[in-house]
């Protein structure tokens, strides 16, 4: 078996495909977004709750997809907590770098996220590692626009 | 219909040649091919097939020697590329098997047939009230054109529905059928399931209410012999790509009669009589539907993807590709974690199944991994998977140069999918 399939299917990964974190309706949720992936039907919905200084206080999604998209939201959804607006984004600029193989830069502390830097080696994997990304941040932004990859 | 009259339908087509694989092969230079170090398996048919040398060198021969455009030049080279187009367009007739040569339309694709079929007969005939029947299982190119046109002209698209077998419901459709069905759009083989459709029955049931058939053969066209003639449908649509031949053509065949009194789809040269600004006439058929320069080198390909397959026989590469669906078949009941779609009696060339704790997508990257190419997803085919309630299946289709060896390439991928998953 290819070191990159190991790489990229690591146990991390499958067992937060099986068990995604915050996986659930976020009853005290404050805004939300949809995001789809037209061309394998992958699809979540997030809901946050965003407090009065743009902190990120809580955040949960749904959805169905391949285990990249879904260990991906799963992971995203623990690492946001308590980050403000700001640092989130920050941090998804961070993340989206390295499964872009962007990285002529040293390379940035992406903690939990480190799991997913496989899908780099997976071109046509990376939209399934950043949709949950582009979907958290437009319920964050209170984009009523569904986010789509296409 | 009876089944007994389903299976004589279909065993027409199937007959004793023996295909000499590794000949066939040899034929098609992609497949010695690496991918990611491994032997390309390329059982993607469905989505596109490969190419032949002969298709490849028509291409080439075709603009080394005889390229102008056609049917306008009074020199000789506009005279060689009109007789090589024309030539095609004969070839065509015969692969479908049609009555007369003017009621083959070059067009892009299958896409751009079913699109001009619905802006050209639906907008012409199509009063609020009509009915436009479409079944469950067709591809989106078969379904929005007609959501299109019905929007347009006040009709209504009615679906068809499908068993859990991929079958159409044909008492069902017996229902459906009424004095305002107008236009019945069904698809031949199944892109997502690949069932074989009874185009005959449905057509002459259509043909009761006075309604029109219009056919989806896209991937009929590399597995069944096709014969408009026998099945009475009064228009088919098929791509040159998916059957051996090049991109961006395909044609449209449809009824002398019909075609002869539809209006133009598109405006431009090559389709008028006269010009004037106070009006123009058009062009007599096919010519009225082929506006601007047509694509010419891609129709003489096709003309060579049609030879091929007769060359190879469509028969034998129906029996062959059959002896691939049953050992796949065969397999895969032997597996409990896979799920198979598409379990109709009569299939061609598709085999799409879900695999338990591992979504098609990741099948996908992993089988391409080890050379083997597959299509996952919804395959164009939304309302196939709301029929069984699931988001993407993994799809191998097949094409006349692949393999038992091929198929057992797969499953050793599909093992290691399990192994990665633990499943």
């Amino acid at each position: 078996m290819m070191d990159d399939l190991k790489a990229l299917y690591q146990e991390v990964i499958i067992d937060h495909s099986r068990n995604p974190r915050n996986f659930g309706q976020l009853e005290s949720a404050n805004c939300h977004a949809e995001g789809v992936n037209p061309l394998c039907g992958d699809e979540l919905t997030l809901q946050c709750l965003v407090d009065d200084d743009e902190v990120i206080k809580d955040v949960r999604f749904v959805g169905q997809g391949c285990a990249i998209s879904l260990a991906s939201a799963s992971i995203m959804t623990e690492m946001l907590k308590n980050l403000s607006k700001a640092e989130a984004e920050a941090l998804f600029e961070k993340f989206r770098s390295r499964v872009t193989g962007l990285t002529h830069t040293e390379p940035a502390d992406i903690g939990k996220l480190e799991v997913l830097s496989g899908v780099r080696e997976f071109p046509t994997r990376v939209k399934c590692a950043t949709l949950p990304w582009h979907t958290a941040l437009a319920a964050i932004n209170g984009s009523d626009e569904k986010v789509t990859t296409e | 219909m009876s089944e007994t009259a389903r299976k004589e339908n279909f065993n027409q087509y199937a007959g004793n040649g023996i295909l000499d694989v590794d000949a066939i092969r040899a034929q098609f230079p992609i497949l010695q091919e690496k991918v990611h170090g491994n032997d390309l398996v390329y059982l993607d048919n469905g989505a596109s097939s490969q190419k032949p040398l002969a298709v490849t060198e028509a291409l080439s021969r075709y603009y080394a020697s005889q390229h102008a455009n056609v049917h306008r030049g009074v020199h000789e080279l506009s005279d060689r590329a009109t007789e090589a187009y024309e030539n095609a367009r004969k070839i065509a007739q015969k692969f479908v098997n049609a009555r007369h040569a003017e009621e083959i339309i070059f067009v892009r694709g299958t896409t751009e047939g079913l699109n001009l079929v619905a802006e050209s007969y639906g907008r012409d005939k199509l009063q609020p009230g009509d009915e436009i029947l479409v079944s469950e299982m067709e591809h989106h190119s078969n379904i929005v054109p007609w959501q299109l046109i019905a929007e347009r002209t006040g009709s209504v698209v009615k679906m068809i529905p499908m068993d859990d077998a991929g079958e159409i419901l044909f008492d069902e459709y017996q229902q459906l059928v009424s004095e305002k069905t107008r236009i019945v759009a069904v698809t031949y083989v199944a892109n997502s399931l690949g069932t074989v459709n009874p185009i005959r029955e449905m057509t002459s049931l259509a043909h009761e209410v006075g309604a029109v058939t219009v056919i989806d053969a896209a991937q009929a066209a590399p597995h069944v012999a096709l014969d408009v003639a026998r099945l009475d449908c009064d228009f088919l649509a098929l791509s040159g790509h998916k059957m051996y031949g090049p991109t961006g053509i395909g044609i449209l065949y449809g009824k002398r009669e019909l075609l002869s009194k539809m209006p133009p789809y598109q405006g431009g040269g090559e389709m008028i009589r006269q010009v004037t600004f106070e009006g123009s006439t058009y062009a007599d058929i096919p010519h009225r539907f082929e506006a601007g320069t047509p694509n010419i080198a891609d129709a003489v390909g096709f003309g060579a993807a049609c030879e091929f397959m007769w060359e190879t026989g469509i028969d034998t590469i129906a029996r062959h590709e059959q002896s691939l669906l049953d050992y796949i078949h065969e397999r895969a009941n032997q597996m409990d974690d896979v799920r198979m779609y598409g379990t109709a009696k009569l299939k061609a060339g598709v085999f799409a199944f879900t695999l338990n704790g591992i979504h098609a997508h990741d099948i996908g990257t992993i089988l391409d991994r080890q050379g083997v190419a597959i299509r996952v997803g919804h395959h164009c085919a939304m309302p196939v998977m709301r029929h069984f309630n699931i988001a993407a299946t993994a799809r191998a289709s097949f094409a006349v140069y692949n393999t038992h060896a091929e198929i057992d390439r797969m499953f050793d991928a599909l093992d290691d999918a399990r192994e990665l998953f633990g499943v």
